[in-house]
């Protein structure tokens, strides 16, 4: 069985956040970044499948240059394999874009079972590219999962529990399959130091727009549908109210304060 | 590009049954036909789907577009895309509308991938601009930014739009739409997913719908402070949510975690207790209507957006809480 996890790098959420107002996008190289919280549990979760199922698991990053930082965690992280889209011509790319772009680069890889993501990712917050790379592929689209309940690789099905509003639904669906992950469906791991050691040595190639075949009028800013005209930062709210007093006399007013809302009935 | 009009909403089920709240896009859809001088047209696909395009037209549909029979009983996005693509491919909406829930990003991911169209994801605004495209507002970097983008590259220009953000429409019974049947064929075999069972979860108010939220955060200091949390919550027929502190603490399952990497949630009132008010929280409740902050700590940034603050330990302050509401509601 082969499964490739898709990684994106994503600025620090903790660090300032730089916007190139010309063009609408995020001054990436000059933000602090991480691998995207989401997609730890992606890689996680293609690791323990791997150990489970005896799997190959291919990384799969697409982002520039220093995005390989992501990929060479996950080799560090015993990945088999790991491979790194850049190239200048996709800046700008929107969700319909990456997933264009992504879809092409597990086509080049070849014969894969399964896709993992994470749910999202916290720069864009979209959530939407694998469940539009599986839509691309024809692969079963599968997203918000909470647990993989098995794989049968030899008959091509796989269940899985979805965890959606309200419940979890349990959901049977042939494969090759894109599954994106819900937070907390297991633990990541951290890599050890010969692993780090190992991933150091590792070149890590590069496939570009060509190698991919990917069409130049569908990547980047030219192939991008969803552009950005405004950038804001939100209002912000109004000061409010600091009640103060003894408890008794505190908690009283705040309830009169709240019933005045109309809201609790 | 031309060929391409009205603003489409579609109607989200389950088992059957329909909520209240599968209408709330009546209402933005609405005032964004006007402003296109278009039409509102709703589509429902589903089994047995009748009684939901009537209701779709009593919300304001013109025109209900239905696709109906057993393959599409439950929602699977294999199934529903290829309904509501045929739909599209056949009547060319301008503007289509879902909410952002599993249901609604799943099928509008779908579409937007095999029609090759653009997807706003989660928007919080929607306006009309001068080039008649639709203007987005989304939440970048969990709420820290707003983001404005349009499609006016190509058609549909599909968008799903965050649940409780805009008013619900009035229903009108008296209000009749135009129902459109059209068959769409599904066979089970070439169908890829099946759904097997739907387990009901033990959170029974789902935080994404909920009108009001108790949530806890660090300053509840361990698993059994949630207890007294969840009795207001019952109390007030409120969601439990959590700061991620809570949930990484282990004091309370993940599934009730807000913030940028849990739920983006807008209740009418967030009565937040312990919580110090990081951004990463802030991120995820910093547009409910009413918040509440309950912490020992006066200098918490929780306070800077609070609508009403008490400084206090939440281990005396909201069991007071607790009976005084039982006691002006009399419960």
């Amino acid at each position: 069985m082969k499964i490739v996890v898709c990684i994106k790098q994503v600025p620090d959420t903790e660090a300032e956040v730089k916007w190139d107002l010309q063009k609408g996008t995020l001054k990436r190289a000059d933000m602090d970044a991480i691998t995207n919280p989401f997609d730890e549990f992606a890689l996680e979760e293609a690791l323990l499948t791997k150990e489970k199922y005896d799997a190959e698991v291919v990384a799969l990053s697409m982002g520039p240059q220093k995005a390989a930082d992501v990929l060479r965690n996950a080799l560090a992280l015993t990945v088999n394999e790991v491979h790194h889209v850049s190239d200048p011509a996709l800046e700008g790319s929107d969700t319909l874009a990456t997933s264009y772009v992504l879809a092409k680069a597990i086509e080049k890889i070849g014969d894969v079972d399964l896709v993992l993501c994470g749910k999202q990712a916290t720069d864009g917050n979209t959530g939407v590219v694998g469940s539009e790379i599986a839509a691309r592929l024809g692969y079963s689209q599968l997203s918000l999962v909470g647990k993989i309940v098995e794989i049968d690789a030899a008959n091509k099905r796989i269940k899985v529990e979805r965890g959606i509003e309200g419940g979890i639904e349990v959901v049977e669906a042939k494969l090759p399959a894109v599954v994106s992950v819900l937070k907390g469906i297991n633990e990541p791991r951290l890599p050890n130091l010969m692993g780090i050691r190992k991933a150091a040595k590792v070149q890590i190639p590069i496939w570009d727009t060509n190698e991919i075949g990917a069409a130049k009028e569908k990547i980047g800013a030219e192939g991008a549908t969803i552009k950005v005209i405004e950038l804001t930062t939100p209002p912000p709210r109004a000061g409010g109210e600091m009640l103060s007093g003894e408890v008794d006399e505190v908690s009283n007013l705040l309830v009169e304060k709240l019933l005045d809302l109309k809201v609790i009935k | 590009m031309a060929d391409y009009k009205d603003v489409w909403v579609y109607v989200e089920h389950k088992e059957g049954a329909f909520t209240p709240m599968s209408y709330e896009l009546f209402g933005i859809g609405q005032k964004l036909a006007g402003d296109l001088g278009a039409n509102l047209c709703a589509f429902v696909i589903g089994e047995n789907t009748d009684e939901l395009a009537k209701e779709a037209g009593y919300y304001g549909a013109s025109k209900v577009y239905t696709v109906d029979g057993p393959p599409f009983k439950t929602f699977r996005p294999d199934a529903y895309a290829k309904a509501a693509t045929s739909l599209i491919d056949k009547y060319k909406p301008d503007v289509v509308l879902c909410r952002s829930t599993s249901q609604g990003a799943d099928l509008s991911a779908a579409c937007a991938a095999k029609l090759e169209t653009g997807l706003a994801s989660d928007a919080i605004g929607l306006e009309i601009d001068a080039s008649k495209a639709v203007k987005v507002t989304r939440a970048a970097f969990g709420g820290n930014f707003l983001v404005g983008v349009v499609n006016a590259k190509t058609k549909p220009q599909i968008t799903t739009v965050r649940p409780k953000v805009f008013a619900m429409a009035q229903r009108d019974a008296s209000k009749q739409a135009e129902v459109v049947k059209e068959t769409v064929e599904a066979a089970e075999d070439d169908l890829r997913t099946k759904v097997l069972q739907f387990m009901k979860s033990e959170v029974t108010v789902n935080l994404v719908e909920a009108d009001i939220i108790v949530s806890g955060g660090r300053g509840v200091g361990k698993p059994e402070g949630f207890k007294v949390l969840r009795e207001l919550a019952s109390t007030l027929g409120a969601a439990l949510g959590a700061s991620r502190a809570a949930v990484d603490s282990g004091w309370i399952p993940q599934e009730h975690q807000v913030g940028q990497t849990g739920k983006t949630v807008k209740p009418k009132i967030y009565i937040a207790c312990g919580i110090s008010g990081a951004i990463q929280h802030l991120a995820g409740m910093r547009t409910s209507d009413c918040i509440v902050a309950i912490n020992k700590d006066a200098e918490a940034p929780i306070f800077k957006i609070a609508s009403f603050g008490v400084v206090g330990d939440y281990n005396q302050v909201v069991p007071k809480l607790i009976d005084e509401f039982k006691k002006r509601l009399s419960r």
